[in-house]
């Protein structure tokens, strides 16, 4: 067999169709994505774009760390707070105003990232149960900081730069750059997955004591997956910022947040590139609509009843659980020849196709 | 015949348990040797220590003239000494083929090439994508031993290879190391698979409760008292029944 | 100065008596389930408002409802086990188990919610608010009397762990589950019976809390993220390392609490991360392999 023959394993192989159809269908989403803001003009929905598309790129900068690595994080409301406080901070010792603001946005990703440094080393030495527990101290420790410090504005918080746009197309740049955000997380979290550095993570998350023991540099792997993804949410967390305005303690560090954004991801599929966004798609919407027309309480008690609901019906998510449906239909009828992914293997007990060294 | 590894004194508790005492054992380069005993005789606790797996509480571990007392598994395998597990420790969320390729770290150009190479070696390379969590056991084995290859590894440990597989499959896996080890290899052999043991290993080695009671050729060891005493009660049925041509010139 | 110290470490202990009950019950659930029950935090505040209705309605003394709280929490435990994790399988079960736990938590708080509303509540007895005059010391009776339920409760567990066969089968269980199977322990049963105590231990402790705090449903996140600290600082899994990380941190908490009110809470969270640092097994964690 060539190596030719064996085409390297990419994302796009895993969901069993043509390559040219799964482009196909990327150009439309993304053209549908482009047009929406001229489709549905009317800033309610258009607001429901902006914070959906945020929420695409959180999940999606939770998911090529926490997804692939299997170190899942309840921290990463940190790098958002923190990336939305140090563009208010900023904003406000340096005097910029006006449209002036957006310039800043890199320093929220830097932000992001420096925090992520630290905040890797002490956490990533540890086991996973370990890990999870001190993401959660240091969101604890974040909020806090947040009250406390008179520099963060304590419970008041912060407040962005006034922008002068008409009311009526407000929303949009923020689509188009939330848009960007959520394009540029995904097509990271693709470049990631089809990586060497992707396949190291995910060996990690398999087994990462034998990963080091073949080579693997877990530390340095994880750390840098970790900076990624706490630069992309930082980013982020400083478009929101701009959107609403404003920041304070439980806004910018929310206890529901990363319960919200693992759950998009869980849903949607963890350790895929569309999952988180689905997930995403499906619940923020859902979430914005509850908070707006129902008390805030009963968005609780639904959110954690999906989450339970898609653990215990969909426990790998829609999109793998979707994807061997569609495969499973399509290969009914078929010789039990191994060459895709799960089901046709699992068919063979032995290496009945044992093949004889020719050498 | 040159000694390519070989542990000193080896001690190694796990609180108040001697898993190793004083182990002392030789690999003589080019030879396919044999580590034997019953159970909870510290077989897999020498292959953690010489791996790095485990840290040696006192005694020194040295391939060829290089002590590797306790140094990282990962330098280890760099070394070139592979190593498998009992219960075998693939990637099962990655593809076979994946898997070959984490184990390619040291070892970039070429890798998917080699890798092939060796899933074809093995017998299993129309499994390249699929994943590995779907592989039956033996199967798994076979990737083990596969994506340790991968590293052009002179002298390889393996942990039981024999052990859970059917007949035909052990029969593989001893020609597979056959050739391997004609090809210059060197294999340090943990199995209970009294069979395979004999008939694959020019030396074998005995430990009891963590020391070497016997070391020598299949032969002369099977017949040693002291491991008649360790096996007592266990294989000893087994050890004697293995003679499958009975040396004519011996009475019965 | 040296004063307020003293009365500082003394309250701390008493207090950490009652986050010691709390820890224990999470800390022993780690040990057999191997899972993190985020909702125990919630579970507290559950335990304090069955406490806050039944003195309310049958005008019951907070101790004596513990005779109704802690055997309904116990049930209520033992169905969560069952309907929500027995169910998960697989290899990523530890973080599920989390994030299910995290869920059924966020429930619980709506639920709370929307029952008895976002106000601050306090529970309330003559022991409450009145205190002992001991060696200069003031000493509230709640607090005296939490201390002492605590350390009955603790006893008794000690007692059910150490001396009855059914101990015998969680201790084997915390050590290796495939070898308590193997001897015959029916682990479903543990694993269910384990879940309920230590959700009905949090009763108790809710009870305590909820005399000596004001709280609202949103208690249980402060609450939790002690709890956690604190058990992982003990060792996952170890019940002494509970009780001695508990008086430790809040008394650690309590003494900081003297000088820099708004800093004492982030102490708690520093000397967890410091000490995991050094020892990232907690003071008496088992050496475990990592990963997986």
């Amino acid at each position: 067999m060539s190596e030719d023959q064996i085409a390297s394993p990419n994302v796009l192989s895993r969901f069993g169709g043509l390559t040219g159809l799964r482009l196909g269908g990327v150009v439309v989403l993304l053209a549908g994505a482009l047009a929406f803001p001229v489709l549905f003009p009317n800033p309610v929905i258009t607001n429901y774009g902006v914070f959906a598309l945020i929420f695409v790129a959180v999940a999606s900068a939770w998911n090529f760390f926490s997804g692939f690595s299997g170190y899942i994080s309840l921290g990463n409301a940190v790098f958002f707070g923190s990336g939305a406080y140090a563009l208010g901070i900023a904003a406000r010792d340096w005097h910029v105003t006006g449209t002036g603001v957006f310039a800043l946005l890199p320093l929220s990703a830097a932000v992001g990232a420096l925090i992520a440094v630290p905040f890797g080393l002490i956490a990533l030495r540890v086991r996973r149960h370990t890990f999870i527990v001190i993401t959660i101290a240091v969101f604890f420790i974040f909020q806090l900081m947040a009250y406390n410090f008179s520099f963060t504005g304590g419970t008041t918080g912060l407040d962005a730069p006034f922008l002068p746009w008409a009311a009526q197309t407000y929303n949009n740049p923020f689509y188009y750059i939330a848009l960007g955000c959520a394009v540029g997380a995904i097509a990271l979290s693709w470049l990631i997955r089809r990586s060497r550095f992707g396949l190291q993570l995910r060996a990690i998350r398999d087994d990462e004591d034998r990963a080091r023991g073949l080579g693997v540099r877990a530390m340095r792997v994880k750390l840098s997956a970790f900076v990624l993804s706490g630069a992309v949410t930082g980013l982020v967390g400083g478009v929101w910022f701009l959107y609403l305005t404003q920041v304070q303690p439980p806004s910018g560090f929310d206890p529901l947040f990363d319960l919200s954004v693992v759950l998009m991801a869980f849903l949607g599929g963890v350790g895929t590139v569309s999952g988180p966004v689905l997930g995403a798609l499906i619940i923020e919407p859902g979430q914005l609509y509850l908070t707006a027309n129902t008390n805030g309480y009963i968005s609780e008690i639904l959110l954690g009843s999906l989450f339970l609901v898609a653990v215990l019906l969909v426990p790998r998510g829609i999109i793998p659980t979707g994807g061997e449906y569609i495969r499973r239909l399509t290969t009914r009828g078929r010789a039990a020849i191994p060459v895709t992914s799960q089901g046709a293997a699992a068919q063979v007990a032995d290496p009945a196709p044992v093949q004889e060294a020719q050498r | 015949m040159s000694v390519l590894l070989r542990t000193e004194g080896v001690h190694k508790s796990y609180g108040g348990v001697r898993a190793l005492d004083t182990c002392t054992i030789e690999v003589d380069e080019g030879t396919v040797t044999g580590l034997i005993g019953p159970n909870g005789s510290g077989k897999t606790t020498l292959f953690n220590v010489i791996t790095g797996y485990a840290k040696a509480d006192a005694g020194e571990v040295y391939l060829a003239d290089r002590r590797i007392t306790n140094i990282a598994p990962d330098k280890v395998f760099a070394l070139g000494i592979g190593r498998t597990f009992q219960l075998t420790r693939i990637f099962p969320s990655l593809t076979v083929m994946e898997n070959m390729l984490v184990a390619s770290q040291h070892h970039r150009a070429g890798a998917r090439k080699r890798a092939i190479e060796q899933l074809e070696f093995v017998g299993i390379a129309g499994y390249h994508a699929s994943l590995a969590g779907t592989l039956s056991y033996g199967q798994r084995k076979l990737l083990e031993l596969a994506y340790i290859l991968v590293a052009d590894p002179a002298i390889i440990l393996l942990d039981e290879p024999a052990g859970g597989v059917n007949l035909s499959l052990v029969n593989h896996i001893a020609a597979r190391i056959r050739e391997l080890n004609a090809a210059g290899k060197t294999f340090l052999i943990v199995e209970h698979n009294m069979e395979f043991v004999m008939g694959l290993c020019h030396q074998v080695t005995v430990l009891d409760s963590g020391t070497v009671v016997a070391a020598g050729p299949p032969d002369i060891v099977r017949t040693d008292r002291r491991v008649l005493d360790a096996y007592l009660g266990e294989d000893i049925e087994d050890i004697e029944d293995t003679d499958e041509d009975p040396d004519p010139s011996e009475g019965t | 100065m040296a004063r307020e110290i003293y009365q500082a470490i003394v309250d701390g202990i008493l207090v950490g008596g009652v986050y010691a009950l709390m820890a224990v019950g999470l800390t022993l659930i780690f040990g057999v389930l191997d899972i993190i029950n985020i909702a125990q935090g919630v579970m507290v505040i559950l335990g304090a408002y069955l406490s806050y209705e039944l003195a309310a309605r049958l005008n019951l003394d907070l101790f004596l409802g513990l005779l109704i709280t802690v055997p309904a929490m116990f049930v209520i435990g033992v169905v969560i086990e069952l309907a929500f994790i027995r169910p998960l399988r697989g290899r990523e079960r530890t973080s599920m188990t989390l994030l299910v736990s995290y869920a059924v938590a966020l429930i619980i708080e709506g639920i709370l919610y929307q029952t008895f509303g976002a106000d601050d509540r306090q529970l309330n007895a003559w022991y409450v608010t009145s205190s002992v005059h001991v060696f200069g010391f003031y000493l509230p009776y709640i607090y005296l009397f939490g201390f002492a339920l605590a350390l009955v409760l603790v006893m008794a567990l000690y007692g059910l762990l150490y001396r009855t066969g059914f101990g015998r089968s969680v201790r084997a269980t915390m050590q290796d589950e495939t070898a308590a199977r193997l001897v015959g322990i029916n682990i479903s049963r543990v694993a269910a019976i384990t879940f309920g105590i230590g959700v009905a231990v949090t009763a108790a402790g809710g009870m305590v809390y909820g005399a000596t705090n004001s709280f609202n449903p949103n208690s249980g996140y402060d609450l939790i993220s002690r709890l956690l600290a604190i058990i992982i600082l003990g060792g996952l899994g170890s019940i002494g390392g509970a009780l001695v990380a508990s008086v430790f941190m809040i008394t650690l908490e309590s003494v900081v609490d003297i000088w820099q009110p708004e800093w004492a809470i982030v102490v708690f969270y520093a000397a967890l991360v410091i000490v995991l640092l050094i020892r990232p097994t907690g003071f008496f964690g088992r050496k475990a392999v990592r990963a997986q």
